[in-house]
């Protein structure tokens, strides 16, 4: 429903998006994610045909955002990055001109108004004005309003910012039922709600898209490096010199000693499997006693790290990009986490 | 049109919704009737040249006021980005805002109709010139409209929109004025005195309703629009 080929925009000699290609279709909720000025907005605000691409083709429900920016339009219901609306306006009043914009027949104005009401849950505050309501019910009308005419796609900037916990919860659970069978594309800063609710995610960083899609995908191709953390009781200095000597280890953090437990990061090399029975025989072998031993678990935020790390070098020590020579030197004990 | 209508409902409305609407009504209703009866017994004549020739000049600083927000504030807030996101086309949106400012002044102009109603009871006031008078009074006003519009169209700061709308509406009028006139270069008189903006007004004035001035007006004014639809549809591409 959404096709985008190497798009790209600038903004004088900022690049905002380059050469951005990917695809979504329906029943799909894609999650958009990336660092501030990623080029997520310019990216929505493209297929919304608020702005032009300088480069690149998009369609959006069959149609081009050049040629046919009207049929576009109809088809897609879209909330701006922190929900602007009149603020002089009542709820229904503004609900109403909405469905007389959209051209939705007289007869079903009615329906739709109550309809979107119930579904963002704005029976409570009905009579106000737009201007009375506070953030998190400003945001629910500016996704009522992108929902007034049942549009197919849905692009939503950041919906859930500005909310309260359950808000967003709530606002997380709507997006999932309406994505079972319309397409969502929505961007956030907020990635346990990805992890939470979307079944594909677009990762942007600089302008580019640099991973494309299910959380399972890009947390494999975070793994490769297949790490360890492993907690030993024992004697640090003897521990280390042991991780020096054992094969199969591509390189080891001392993350830190806590009451006589030494902690290990452990990356294995890509050959062997094994990795972790060497450990457990090696430790027991030598006297010491084995605290915990585990694969280390990818998270979503390590992906995104993995994936943004030029913008991310000085957060992300976990993912930095390691050279084989680091194999034979020893790793300065660190105390980062 | 449905689109046009469905704009120009929701701005006529939320004029009335703000106390810009009142407040504009009753100053500008104040002021004129102020400034024209102020003479008016002085002269002792039932006539409203007076009245219609301060038009030019009052509208020059109420219009820009009441069109400095329509686009220079959707574009601050943000609500541009919903509103030219919808399925309509930017002129679609450009004529709907000029027809709710229309029509604001539409009332506003009808409200001064106690006016004459005053003057043909004190005397026996030219109907017809009273008639074309108001004809021409909301050609021109239409035009400053076009002009107040385009000003906000070119920022999100409504002051700097009202500003821009006054200087552009000033040297149009100015260019028309005799003051001007009698100084410039002889070539440029033609020019000058058919580009002002008080000059066709003042030939409607007499009373008579020359399709020259008529059509003045409405290309000044889809000139305007023009102007604004461009500067609406250059976001696109900044």
């Amino acid at each position: 429903m959404i096709e985008v080929r190497e798009l790209t925009k600038s903004y004088g000699p900022t690049v905002a998006v380059n050469k951005v290609s990917f695809e979504a279709h329906a029943g799909e909720v894609v999650g958009f994610i990336g660092p501030n000025g990623a080029g997520k907005t310019t990216t929505m605000r493209i297929l919304t045909c608020y702005l032009t691409a300088d480069a690149g083709s998009a369609t959006v429900a069959g149609y081009d955002v050049l040629e046919n920016a009207i049929d576009v339009r109809k088809n897609v219901g879209y909330l701006p990055e922190s929900a602007p609306l009149y603020a002089d306006m009542g709820i229904l009043e503004y609900l109403n001109f909405m469905t007389e914009v959209r051209n939705i027949p007289k007869s079903q104005r009615k329906d739709r108004v109550k309809s979107v009401i119930d579904i963002c849950g704005l029976d409570g505050v009905i009579q106000k004005d737009i201007g009375e309501l506070s953030k998190g019910y400003r945001q629910r009308v500016g996704l009522a309003q992108s929902l007034i005419h049942d549009p197919p796609i849905l692009i939503l900037d950041e919906p859930t910012s500005g909310l309260d916990p359950s808000q967003t919860i709530e606002i997380r659970n709507l997006i999932k039922e309406i994505g079972k069978e319309k397409l969502v594309l929505f961007s956030t800063h907020i990635l346990p709600e990805v992890a939470a609710t979307c079944s594909r995610i677009l990762i942007i960083n600089n302008g580019e898209l640099v991973a494309n899609g299910t959380l399972e995908e890009l947390i494999s191709q975070v793994r490769v490096e297949n790490k360890f953390h492993i907690a030993i009781r024992g004697e640090a200095e003897a521990i280390t010199a042991k991780l020096h000597e054992l094969q199969g280890i591509a390189e080891y953090t001392h993350v830190k000693t806590d009451n006589g437990v030494v902690d290990y990061e452990i990356t294995a090399t890509q050959e062997d499997d094994n990795i972790a029975e060497t450990l457990f025989r090696t430790v027991v072998q030598s006297g010491w006693s084995l605290v915990e031993l585990r694969q280390a678990s990818v998270d979503l935020e390590q992906v995104f790290l993995h994936f943004t790390a030029n913008a991310h070098r000085e957060t992300s020590s976990i993912t930095e990009p390691r050279s084989t020579e680091a194999a034979t030197d020893t790793v300065a004990p660190s105390e980062e986490e | 049109m449905q689109n046009i209508t469905a704009i120009l409902k929701k701005e006529f409305r939320s004029y009335f919704n703000s106390p810009i609407a009142y407040i504009f009504i009753t100053f500008f209703l104040g002021i004129s009737s102020w400034l024209f009866f102020q003479s008016f017994f002085l002269v002792n004549q039932a006539e409203m040249r007076g009245f219609f020739g301060l038009m030019p000049w009052i509208f020059l600083f109420f219009i820009p006021a009441v069109t400095m927000k329509l686009w220079a504030e959707e574009k601050k807030i943000g609500t541009i980005e919903i509103l030219m996101t919808l399925p309509i086309r930017d002129y679609e949106v450009v004529i709907g805002k000029f027809l709710a400012c229309l029509a604001l002044l539409a009332v506003t102009i009808l409200l001064t109709l106690v006016v004459p109603f005053s003057v043909m009871y004190l005397g026996n006031p030219d109907v017809g010139t009273l008639i074309t008078g108001y004809i021409g009074l909301l050609l021109m006003g239409a035009a400053y409209i076009a002009i107040g519009l385009f000003a906000s169209t070119l920022t999100e700061n409504q002051i700097v929109a009202f500003i821009i709308g006054i200087a552009i509406c000033l040297t149009l009028l100015l260019i028309g004025e005799d003051i001007v006139l009698f100084k410039t270069a002889n070539w440029l008189f033609p020019i000058f005195s058919y580009l002002g903006l008080g000059a066709h007004y003042s030939s409607i004035l007499r009373g008579v309703l020359d399709s020259r001035d008529i059509i003045y007006y409405l290309s000044v004014i889809a000139f305007f629009l023009y102007l604004s639809t461009l500067a609406v549809e250059s976001r696109k591409r900044r």
